[in-house]
């Protein structure tokens, strides 16, 4: 099976990489059109600014690319935010993949960003596949999708948000799972498992 | 729940752990990746690496040990201890760190803060913060806490804040190796002054201490060293304890059984 894992200006792109060797499986991080088109799975990984990365990916005509995916796709944190269809953060019109929109966290009381591990409500889908009830996994973001008829997980802060989000051949995650030990390990493996 | 987060500090010299003994499952102690591997799969939060080598040709070495520790870790980690320049954020986030920790560094120039958080987020920047209770005030410390600034805590911190800092260590130098509980007060008082998270360390001696330095401290987060390093205390057993008092921590189920 071959991942192919998109190269863009985001950051911590290599943590997936590292991730996926940990569970034995070898991927190859690209921008390459014809790689990412023929691999088996996609992955757009990263942490970064919406408009920043939105813009390299329409420069570089990766937006439609994605979009066009058949294969199963999976986006980490601002990966899911690109899949949107709208980002608060720089005014910026995302993927639409998903119709949900990303806005920034509102509070006075909440620490913002939302760092740290809290846990995830999953809906019955094969990417959460034997984890145990309401687990942990690692969040970094300041910006969150909001609930919506794709939403697969959701997590509580401030009030409860997308910690996943899925549609067709699309899957997202908000959390990062290649930093969530064996729980996010236990997705990843699960996400391979997909056809 | 967001939990709150426990976190080992593992001091590296030339790519060496210099405190870390007495874990039975791995073969070399001295080993950073190994150690940082075992206390992973104890049930800690996250990790910090710092490197307290001398020479700045030696720091090579600390680099590639980064890589290593993201190729075999599953959790986030910071990396901290001489980094001085951008170029030096960038080596250690290439190689696959999650955070950078800055502490001298940010206090002589406040605006590498603001450079590191443009060029690499808000997320990425910790500010450490070295403070001793002194003459009615808390006074901010430079080079490992060997010289006085004329920076207080609290108008650092915010600074710190203001200028894209995503976290702030403070270490209170009156508590740290004492062993006799975190600076608690000090600690709420950043805790509701900041709107970014606060990890406390220095003064952990037992359990309690964590428990009091959550409840009264209002800590995000809390770091240790000796204490874990020396198997005084054990995570999942001190992860079963803050449970049980209600604070509200992520457990690892097999690794308390």
């Amino acid at each position: 099976m071959s991942v192919a894992i998109i190269k863009y200006n985001a950051g911590n792109v290599f943590s997936v990489e590292n991730a996926m060797k940990r569970i034995g499986q070898e991927a190859v991080l690209t921008d390459d059109p014809d790689v990412i088109r023929a691999a088996d799975k996609v992955i757009i990984p990263g942490v970064g600014e919406a408009s920043t990365t939105m813009k390299f990916l329409r420069e570089h005509g990766l937006d439609n690319l994605i979009r066009s995916l058949k294969q199963p796709t999976l986006g980490i944190c601002i990966g899911l935010q690109l899949m949107c269809a709208y980002s608060e953060e720089g005014d910026t019109e995302c993927l639409g993949i998903f119709d949900e929109h990303v806005i920034r966290f509102k509070s006075i009381e909440h620490k913002i960003p939302h760092m740290g591990w809290n846990t995830i409500r999953v809906k019955d889908s094969p990417l959460f596949a034997g984890l145990e009830k309401d687990p942990y996994v690692y969040y970094v973001h300041s910006y969150y999708a909001q609930l919506g008829a794709h939403t697969i997980a959701t997590t509580d802060y401030v009030q409860p948000f997308s910690a996943a989000l899925h549609k067709d051949n699309f899957y997202a995650l908000q959390f990062h799972p290649e930093k969530s030990a064996l729980v996010g390990e236990q997705i990843l493996k699960n996400f391979l498992r997909i056809f | 729940m967001l939990a709150k987060r426990i976190i080992p500090c593992l001091d590296v010299r030339e790519g060496r752990t210099v405190k870390g003994v007495n874990f039975v499952n791995i073969r070399d102690a001295g080993d950073a990746v190994e150690l940082g591997a075992a206390y992973s799969s104890e049930g800690a939060d996250e990790l910090v690496f710092l490197d307290i080598t001398a020479s700045h040709e030696k720091r090579k070495t600390f680099v590639e040990l980064v890589k290593k520790i993201a190729r075999r870790i599953s959790i986030p980690f910071t990396v901290g201890g001489g980094i001085n320049e951008l170029r030096d954020v960038a080596a250690l986030l290439t190689a696959g760190a999650d955070k950078v920790s800055v502490n001298s560094a940010a206090l002589r120039r406040p605006a590498f803060i603001d450079e590191i958080a443009k060029n690499f987020g808000n997320q990425v920047v910790t500010c450490a913060i070295d403070a001793k209770h002194e003459h009615g005030r808390w006074t901010c410390y430079l080079n490992g806490g060997r010289i006085p600034t004329d920076r207080d805590l609290l108008s650092w911190a915010k600074e710190a804040e203001s200028r894209g800092a995503g976290e702030i260590l403070f270490t209170s130098m009156n508590h740290d190796g004492v062993k006799q509980g975190f600076a608690c007060d000090a600690l709420a008082q950043l805790s509701a002054t900041l709107g970014i998270p606060v990890i406390a360390s220095g003064g952990a001696g037992s359990m309690q201490h964590f428990e009091e330095v959550f409840t009264k401290g209002k800590a995000d987060a809390a770091l240790a060293a000796s204490l874990f390093h020396f198997k005084e205390l054990e995570i999942p057993t001190l992860k079963k304890y803050l449970a049980e008092q209600g604070v509200v921590v992520r457990r690892d189920v097999a690794a308390e059984s």
